[in-house]
């Protein structure tokens, strides 16, 4: 698992792997805002919370078609699927590798952002941490959606159609806990839920992703 | 007759041509008992109830609205029923009839979305606002997109089957979550139940019901509703059956000639 684990990482650090390629998305979308809405720093403030957010979850969404299409090309999805490791391990591994290399980069680039946009001093802390306990969650949904579209040749648009409806909840929760955490309103309640989906999709959604993914086999 | 001989008999629609013969031997009765509650339901709802006294004749909508906001979720539980029918018994009429009930489920979401815009602009002031209800029906929506979208995408119908299958028992897991998220979101315009509610009915309860005036004729465009969607799906399923008959006979042919 270990050996998977770091076969990952390093075919994504190394090139052709698209490492940083979600961060610079993260990076620009960010800096659009302020264009499209205006300059004045108290609207920013209001909206740097949420647009963080999405901005977070697109960047994690863009990078889903390469966690799992690579492999299928190359063959190396059908050696690991006839490995005597289970299917389930395989695609945790898989999600858990696309967190480190998308989620985690997305959490400590955020605060840094957070300045562009202005936001409110008690935000940060509450930003990092709804992002810290929520892109696990996105990684797995969108691991599941990577697994349901693998075979197909415009899998890509595909894939955002199906991964974003899943990503509501995920979003409702972590956007309100760091906008509540930016105005100073308690946090507990959305961030008790988000841990809550973060936890269910950890735990259950791998074994709906590893048998799509041998249906997909087949 | 035990009750593992009826469900049995049950079963016995997984076969394909027997479901073909008995859809086509009680269609007829469908259609036209649905057109005539619907027709009945409609022109009483319309034409022979008061006006209410604060909405006027816009609350007439209603006998489209709830209808089919109704259907609209029932649709996607049937499209849960079925998938898990096909994944369990690999029934193929199971899957082809989520598959045929998808886009009229889509319909239904369009027509309650809509008629309730079209109430709104009068009534809220808006064609649209960000309302639990509507919220959660534009997130259903994209839930009935991505459903069908799959399905188009995928050349293998077992496959296809399979794939749409899980998908629609994720989604619609993450379609209950989304529901409380978006109430925990946003408190909303939108009142609550108050047509099937327990109480309302008999009258005991009084507070934000529908008036007995209105209930009766909404109940029979209920009704109408449910068994157009019936036809509807039985319908839809004979077509796909004929045309995955037709796919059939067209490679035979091929491999022979």
């Amino acid at each position: 698992m270990i050996a998977l684990l770091l076969r990952d990482l390093k075919l994504s650090f190394r090139a052709g792997g698209g490492f940083g390629l979600g961060l610079a998305f993260f990076l620009i979308v960010t800096v659009l805002v302020p264009f499209s809405v205006g300059p004045q720093s108290s609207l920013l403030a209001t909206i740097a919370p949420g647009v963080l957010w999405l901005g977070a979850l697109l960047a994690c969404l863009l990078s889903l078609d390469r966690l799992l299409a690579l492999d299928w090309e190359d063959g190396s999805l059908d050696l690991l699927a006839t490995a005597p490791l289970p299917l389930e391990s395989v695609v945790t591994i898989k999600a858990l590798a696309h967190w480190i290399t998308t989620g985690l980069p997305l959490v400590l680039a955020a605060p840094v952002l957070g300045v562009l946009l202005n936001l409110p001093g008690p935000g940060f802390g509450w930003l990092v941490v709804s992002l810290l306990i929520g892109t696990p969650a996105l990684s797995v949904i969108g691991t599941f959606g990577a697994a349901l579209t693998v075979g197909l040749k415009r899998g890509g648009l595909l894939l955002s159609l199906l991964v974003l409806p899943l990503y509501v909840p995920t979003l409702i929760f972590g956007a309100e806990v760091a906008r509540r955490g930016a105005t100073g309103m308690e946090v507990q309640t959305p961030l008790l839920m988000l841990a809550g989906i973060t936890a269910a999709a950890v735990a259950l959604l791998p074994f709906a992703s590893a048998a799509v993914l041998r249906i997909n086999l087949r | 007759m035990s009750i593992a001989a009826k469900a049995n008999a049950l079963w016995e629609y997984a076969n394909p041509r027997k479901f073909l013969a008995t859809s086509e031997r009680v269609l007829p009765f469908f259609w036209i008992s649905s057109a005539l509650f619907l027709v009945v339901g409609l022109v009483w709802g319309f034409f022979f109830t008061p006006d209410d006294y604060k909405q006027g004749s816009t609350v007439k909508i209603i006998y489209l609205h709830v209808p089919s906001a109704l259907m609209a979720i029932n649709c996607w539980l049937m499209m849960l029923v079925t998938s898990l029918v096909w994944l369990v018994r690999r029934h193929h009429v199971s899957a082809l009839a989520a598959r045929a009930a998808a886009p009229i489920g889509i319909v239904m979401t369009l027509i309650a979305l809509a008629t309730g815009a079209i109430w709104g602009q009068p009534m809220w002031g808006t064609w649209w606002a960000w309302d639990p209800r509507l919220t959660s029906f534009l997130i259903l929506f994209l839930f009935y997109l991505g459903y069908i979208a799959l399905w188009e995408a995928i050349e293998d119908p077992d496959t296809a089957a399979d794939l749409t299958s899980v998908l629609c028992i994720v989604g619609s897991v993450f379609a209950i979550l989304s529901r409380y998220a978006v109430n925990f979101w946003n408190q909303g315009l939108h009142q609550g139940a108050s047509v099937m509610r327990a109480g309302a009915i008999t009258g005991t309860d009084t507070t934000e019901k529908v008036s007995n005036v209105f209930f009766y004729p909404l109940l029979t465009c209920i009704i109408g509703f449910v068994l157009l969607f019936i036809a509807l799906v039985l319908y839809r399923t004979g077509t796909e059956i004929r045309a995955r008959r037709i796919k059939a006979l067209l490679a035979r042919e091929r491999v022979n000639g």
